[in-house]
Parts: structure tokens; sequence; C-alpha cells
């Protein structure tokens, strides 16, 4: 880097590149530390970035308006004593801005590639749109909550800041701060709120920032929540859905990067339901807050920015307890749920050029879970692996193999094997961080492994 | 570690004086913790804007006053412990910036080895305990370690640390309770910024009077001016001496502002620019600079000290930055004593 070069920022975990959506400052300008300079648009919000350096903006090399930029490149210059500048991009500048559209056009059709718009598949008369997994569940949850006024939603910033992950966008003004509401940090608290609200026949969403924060109210959820039907011989249901978003997102370490699922699904009384696609994640949303029951609803913040088509029709569910065939393969079964549908995805194209046809899985909920589809499968395939984001030590997958052995034991021709996180609290350091995830590559080598 | 030698605790335990009356040194010494704290701050901003920092990252420009001020009533031996807000933190306790910087870039050089990052932090050593991530968590922690302080009579105290968003959560209040019932030699240091995340302390909180949420347990509070060093250091001092000679709990709420968002990807408009702008105004360090000067102290000798911290900052940064990534090993060591 030059040092008198002002780079794109990186402004959150997961930002690639951003939009220079606006200057605050002009060539000839004086900066000192902390001045504002730009409003940057970044995956998640607009944001103002503030100079480092004391000196003289020299200039601006892109435009208002450029997309795509991608972090660390050269966006304006300044020197630290004042000088005349030069008022116009000039051409050699212009080059700075025509390479990173181009790196935009490669990263669009990369994540095209990732967006498996050929795989999802709906029956003729659905119409679809593209939304991102953000506005799918924003559309379910908006759509309950005009269907039936019983439904609010409530926790740590969903209302005014709408939302820290932006997912109850617009909501607060649709809606009112009677049914959107601000907690304070206070997730104990708040969730027995909620259930009691719920006992008392309202329908309420509980966000956790986190679903790491739903440690703090697990007792409520479990002690309270899950078995107070039972405990008043049927008299209590409690309607209620917590979600947020789950597993880990980018370098948060070990205490905001743990996948809950398997916790969660041990406990009777409770449904768990994970989406993948933003056809999953409305229409499982809508029928979690329809169902009578708590609903624990494990989202992942990685996929919250991914596009995928979705149905558009307010009527528009998905039946809890039902897995999705999201390919169709001959040779092995491989199961995953939320962002591990992805990467089961990929390993099935790479599969397809060894030669190994894979049928992949989308569980959609975890509990109940649809054993009947996996069964099926695997009486055609003969193979299994399983994939997780979270531990595999008493793992959903620890599950799901020994719910096999037990009841599809014949049909099997080699042991069932997981793919899952490492057995480690998550490491902050990049390299560690990669090698504790469960990658693509792990569920083709386990593959390859019991197809040869 | 190779530390910079000027952040240890300090034992200096002079009665309060009026503000004229403070020596030159004391004063100088704050300033240069201060502007250690705040250009550490500057730099990891930037580091996260490169890409070089990852996931979150929360700054401490604005508060520097509160650490600065408590430490400096501390004595070496006492202890620390705070949120994920820590970095000024650390620096106060004498951590080697190189250190806090290596482990904010991820390295093995990191006081984690890279495997804690910003949030998760610690130092046996130092005495400083976190560094933590969960809201609140770090309260009951710190008055366990007071507990164990009194338990081994070793005289020490310990300070918790923790915002106006962690004080409405639960474990706050039973922490309270025990640590009145026990007698416990803990200070809780309220850093009340007014906002936690997002929402304001009007918005979180029923009641803003922070500092009298012990009295119901019969904790003694103060509350205290955040933005002013001295004032800090003299609450300090007072507050430390009666949770040491008294072997019981104090609460001190001290007023502050954060200049920064909640951490780097808090687009803030959940406040406005004209706010921040006043608040900067009146910012921590230019009260104390003002103060050096008029001991007839010159703007060129502050600048000077000012520009060595800069360079001991870069050093810091280029270190983080060239030191190595953790060795893969390092992935399932430190998860359990064999
Ligand atoms: C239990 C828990 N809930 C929510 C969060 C997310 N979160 C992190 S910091 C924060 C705000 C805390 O505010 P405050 O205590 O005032 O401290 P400040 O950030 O102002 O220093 C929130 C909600 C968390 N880390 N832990
Ligand atoms: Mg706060």
């Amino acid at each position: 880097m030059k040092s008198n070069e002002i780079l794109m920022p990186a402004l959150s975990p997961t930002m690639e590149e951003g939009t220079l959506a606006k200057w605050l400052v002009k060539v000839g300008d004086k900066i000192s530390s902390g001045d504002l300079i730009a409003e940057i648009e970044t995956d998640k919000a607009t944001m103002e970035i503030e100079a480092v350096e004391d000196g003289f903006i020299s200039k601006l090399i892109v435009d208002e308006g450029t997309q795509g930029i991608k972090i660390n490149t050269p966006i304006a210059e300044f020197s630290e004593n004042e000088e005349i500048y030069e008022t116009n991009i000039d051409e050699s500048n212009k080059n700075v801005i025509s390479i990173s559209n181009n790196e935009v056009d490669d990263v669009e059709k990369l994540s095209n590639v990732r967006e498996y718009d050929k795989v999802v598949t709906f029956s003729a008369d659905d119409t679809t749109k593209k939304i991102t997994v953000r506005e799918a569940l924003r559309d379910a949850i908006l759509e309950e909550m005009k269907a039936d006024d019983d439904v609010f939603i409530m926790g740590e910033e969903v209302a005014e800041y709408e939302g820290a992950y932006k997912v109850t966008q617009g909501l607060l003004e649709q809606f009112g701060d009677n049914r959107v509401i601000d907690t304070p940090i206070t997730e104990h608290g708040f969730t027995g709120i909620g259930i009691g609200a719920a006992f008392g026949n309202l329908k309420p969403i509980v966000e956790f920032m986190t679903f790491n924060f739903s440690m703090q109210a697990i007792d409520q959820i479990i002690n309270s929540a899950a078995k107070t039907l039972y405990m008043s011989g049927g008299q209590m249901g409690c309607p209620i859905v917590f979600r947020g978003p789950n597993g880990a997102a980018s370098r948060v370490a070990a205490q905001h990067s743990q996948c809950f699922a398997s916790w969660y699904s041990h406990v009777p009384g409770l449904k768990v339901v994970s989406p993948w696609s933003s056809e999953d994640a409305k229409g499982l949303l809508k029928s979690a807050i329809r169902d009578p029951n708590p609903i624990v609803f494990l989202e992942n913040e990685v996929m919250y920015g991914q596009s995928f088509e979705c149905p558009i029709s307010n009527e528009f569910t998905i039946p809890i307890g039902k897995a999705k065939v999201e390919k169709i393969g001959s040779d092995i079964t491989i199961v995953a749920f939320s962002i591990m549908v992805g990467k089961a995805l990929e390993a099935a194209k790479e599969l397809e050029k060894n030669g190994i046809n894979a049928e992949v899985i989308n569980l959609r909920s975890l509990r109940p879970l649809d054993l009947e589809t996996i069964i099926n499968s695997v009486k055609k395939t003969n193979r299994l692996i399983t994939c997780e984001e979270g531990f595999g030590y008493s793992g959903i997958g620890a599950e799901i193999s020994s719910l096999i052995q037990e009841q599809a034991f014949d049909w099997l021709d080699a042991p069932v094997l997981r793919v899952h996180g490492k057995d480690v609290p998550m490491p902050y350091a990049e390299n560690l961080e990669k090698l504790a995830l469960p990658q693509t590559s792990d569920i083709i080598n386990k593959a390859k492994q019991i197809c040869s | 570690m190779n530390t910079m030698n000027m952040n240890n605790k300090q034992t200096d335990k002079s009665s309060p004086k009026k503000k004229s009356n403070y020596d030159l040194d004391l004063l100088l010494k704050l300033n240069k913790q201060m502007l250690l704290i705040r250009r550490f701050e500057e730099k990891a901003g930037q580091l996260y804007g490169m890409g070089k920092i990852g996931g979150f990252c929360h700054l401490y420009i604005g508060q520097e006053a509160v650490v600065v001020g408590i430490n400096s009533a501390l004595e070496e031996h006492d202890t620390m412990v705070t949120s994920y807000r820590d970095h000024g933190h650390m620096l106060v306790c004498g951590m080697d910036p190189k250190g806090v910087m290596a482990e904010l870039t991820g390295r093995i050089t990191g006081y984690s080895k890279g495997k804690g990052g910003s949030m998760h932090m610690f130092s046996r050593e130092k005495g400083f305990f976190g560094g933590h991530g969960i809201v609140g968590a770090q309260v009951p922690i710190g008055a366990g370690l007071a507990f164990s302080h009194k338990y081994k009579k070793e005289k020490s105290i310990c300070v918790t640390f923790f915002g106006d968003g962690a004080a409405n959560q639960g474990q706050v209040y039973e922490t309270f309770n025990i640590a009145a019932l026990w007698n416990l030699p803990v200070l809780f240091v309220i850093e009340n910024n007014l906002y936690g995340m997002g929402t304001s302390v009007q918005r979180s909180s029923s009641t803003d009077n922070f500092a009298i949420r012990g009295e119901a347990f019969g904790i003694k509070n103060k509350t205290v001016n955040g933005m002013d060093v001295l004032d800090v250091r003299e609450a300090a001092i007072e507050a430390i001496n009666y949770c040491r000679s008294k072997q019981k709990p104090f609460i001190l709420e001290v007023k502050t502002y954060r200049f920064r968002g909640h951490s780097m990807s808090d687009p803030g408009k959940y406040r406005t620019r004209d706010e921040v702008a006043e608040m900067r105004k009146n910012g921590p360090l230019k009260a104390l600079q003002k103060l050096i000067l008029e001991t007839g102290f010159n703007e060129n000798q502050l600048k000077e000290i000012d520009n060595q911290i800069k360079i001991d900052v870069n050093k810091a940064a280029d270190f983080a930055i060239e030191s190595e990534l953790p060795d893969e090993k390092e992935l399932l060591r430190d998860i359990i004593i064999e």
C-alpha cells in the first residue's frame, strides 16, 4: 500500500466488497483523524468511514455510485501538505475502476454458480422471485404478522435498528412498537416473558441476536417452553418461535460460533427447524409461526445475503418434519442442513466428475426428523454421509447414523460416515478457523472412501 | 514478552489533591497511557479496514479515561476482568501492545496464540482475566476472582468492568447479592457510554441511574465523570480503599461515551453526528492535555510524546502483520489439560 492511499475498508466480518455511495469530502479538503470521508454500502448497511490520518484529500479515485469495490482497493489519495490537486478523475484512474468492475463480474459469475438455480424446482404454477434468505425471512414474518394480530416479534435491536443482521427491516414502520419490540440485553428475562405471553395465547417470535446468546435463556426454553404442555396434561400449549443465526459466521471465535442444532434437537417438546435456501426460510418460518408448539428456528448468518428463487405466494408454506431431495442420485446419499446443504451440492457436482452420482437431501427439520425420506434414499443408494457444521460428538449425524443402522441396516453396503466441525472451540485465526469448519472437500473425500 | 515498561498498575497511592496540585509526572503518565490506547485503537481500526483483523473488533476510543483513571489507583497484585471492549484494559495492565495487536491479527505471537481474537484475551501474569464475549458474563466471574483473593487472604481486589447494556442482565443482580452477602472485595465499574449497541440507555433501562442499583443489596456506590481522568482516579482511590480495607463490594458508575461505532460494522444511525461531534469536543485526552499545558509543558513536547507512541504502535502493527499464523497443530491444543 502506498502510504498516502485511502483504501476501501472492510466494514463487517463478512464484507468482501462494497459500493461507494457518497463522497463526503472533495479534493483539497483538509481531513483529520476521525473526520467522515465517505458513505459505503456494505452487505448489511450503509456506513460512514472516517479518516485515520491527518492531511489533505488530493484525489478521489472512484466515482460515487461505483459498485463492487473490493476491500483494499485504493479509493482516494491524500497528502500531508496542502498542494494544488487535480479535480477530475483522470484516465489512469479509470483503469482502477474498470479493473474492479471486472472483478465484480467474476464475483457475480461465481455467486451465480453458488446459487443452484437449476437444482431448486417448484411445481409449474408457483410464481417465484429471486430473493435473499434475509428477505425471505422478513417476508415470512411480515405476512404472518399481517395475517394474525397475535403474532409479535421481540429481541435485541429488532425494531429501531431493524435487526443486528437486518432481518427485521421495515417491520417497525409497518407494525409499530406494540408488535415489533426492542428488548434490553436480558435474554433469560425476555425469553421467559415470551413464553409467558405464549401461555397467554399470544404467538411471540423471539429473536436471539445469535443463538450463542440463547445459552443465557436455555433454561426457559427447555424447562418452561418445551415441558409445560406435558406437565399440564396437555393444557398449556406454547406457540412460540425462537429464531436467529446459528453456527459460525466469520472469524468471531469460540463464544460466537457454535451450532446448537443437536442441543435443542435433544429435547422432547421442541421442534427444531433449520432452513438453507430462501424457499426454506420463507416456507418453514411461516409454518413455524403457525405451529402451536415451541419451535427453535436455526438460521445462518453467512446464508442471509445469498439469493435463491422463492415462491411469492402468501399461502406458500413448507411442512415441518419433511425433508427435501435437492438433487436426485443413485450412488450415495448425502444428508445435510443449513449452510452444509450448499456444500453437499457442491460436493455432489464434483463427485459427478468422478462418476459418483450422489443424492442430496436437505433435512429442513431436525426434530421431527424425516427418517422416511432418508431411508428411502438409502434403499436406493446403500450408502450414507451426514453433514453438519457443529461438533460430531453427540451430533445430528450421530443420531441419524444410529437410526439408520437400527432401521435400515440391511440396506447399507458401507458404514455411515459423518462430516462435521472439528471437536474444538472455534479458533479465531483465519487458517485454524478454516480447518475447524467442515469443507466441501471433506464430503468429497468421505464419499470417495465409501464408494470405491 | 518484552513489555513497554510504562503501563504497569501503579502503586502510587497519593491522596486526593486539587487539580492544580497534581504533579506533572502523574499527569504525563496518565496522558501516555490514554494516548497509547487512542493510537492503538486507531491503528486497530485501520488494520480492520485492510482486512488484517477479522470478526468483531470493538474500539475503546473516547472511554480511555475510565480504565486509565481506575488503573492508576490499583496495586500491582489486583486483578481485572471486562467485556469484549478490552484492548484498553489490557494495555493498562501492562500487556505488551505487540502481543495484543498480534492476537487481533490472529497470529501465534498473540496473547491467545491467535485462537481468541479481539474479544477473548487473557494474561494471568498481568492479572487480566479477559476479554469476555458474552454480555454480562464477566460480572460473576469478577466476583469469583474477588472470592479467591479473599479466600487466599491476598489483600487484592478485583475490578469488574461492564457496560450500561450489560447492567440489565440478570446475573449482575445475582452477583450483587452474593458479593454483598459474602463481603467480597470487588469493585464493579459500570462504563455507562449511553448505548448498548444501537440502544440508548433511555430505551433499555427503566431508570438511568446505574450506580444505585446495588442499594437494595446494601452496596455503596458513586457516580463519576468519565471524561475527566483525574475525577475517575479520585473516585477510584476512595472506592478501592473501601473494597480493600472493608472487604466489601462497591459500585462505581462512570459516565463516558464511545466515539466510534459499537463494532467496526455499526452504521451508527441511532445517534446524530452532532451528538458525536459534541462529545468529541469534550474528549478525555483534550481535557488532560489542557491541564498539562497549564503547567508550562509545551505543545511540541506533547507532540513528541505522541510521535513516540505512534512509533511504538506502528511497531506493534508491523509485528502483528509479520508474525506467523498459528501452526496447524494449535487447532487441537489447549482444549483440555491432560
Ligand atoms: C448475552 C449476549 N447478548 C447479546 C450480545 C450481543 N452484544 C454484544 S455487545 C452488546 C451491547 C452491550 O452494550 P454495553 O453493555 O453497554 O457495552 P458497550 O458495548 O457499550 O461497551 C450486545 C447486545 C452478546 N455478546 N451477549
Ligand atoms: Mg454501553
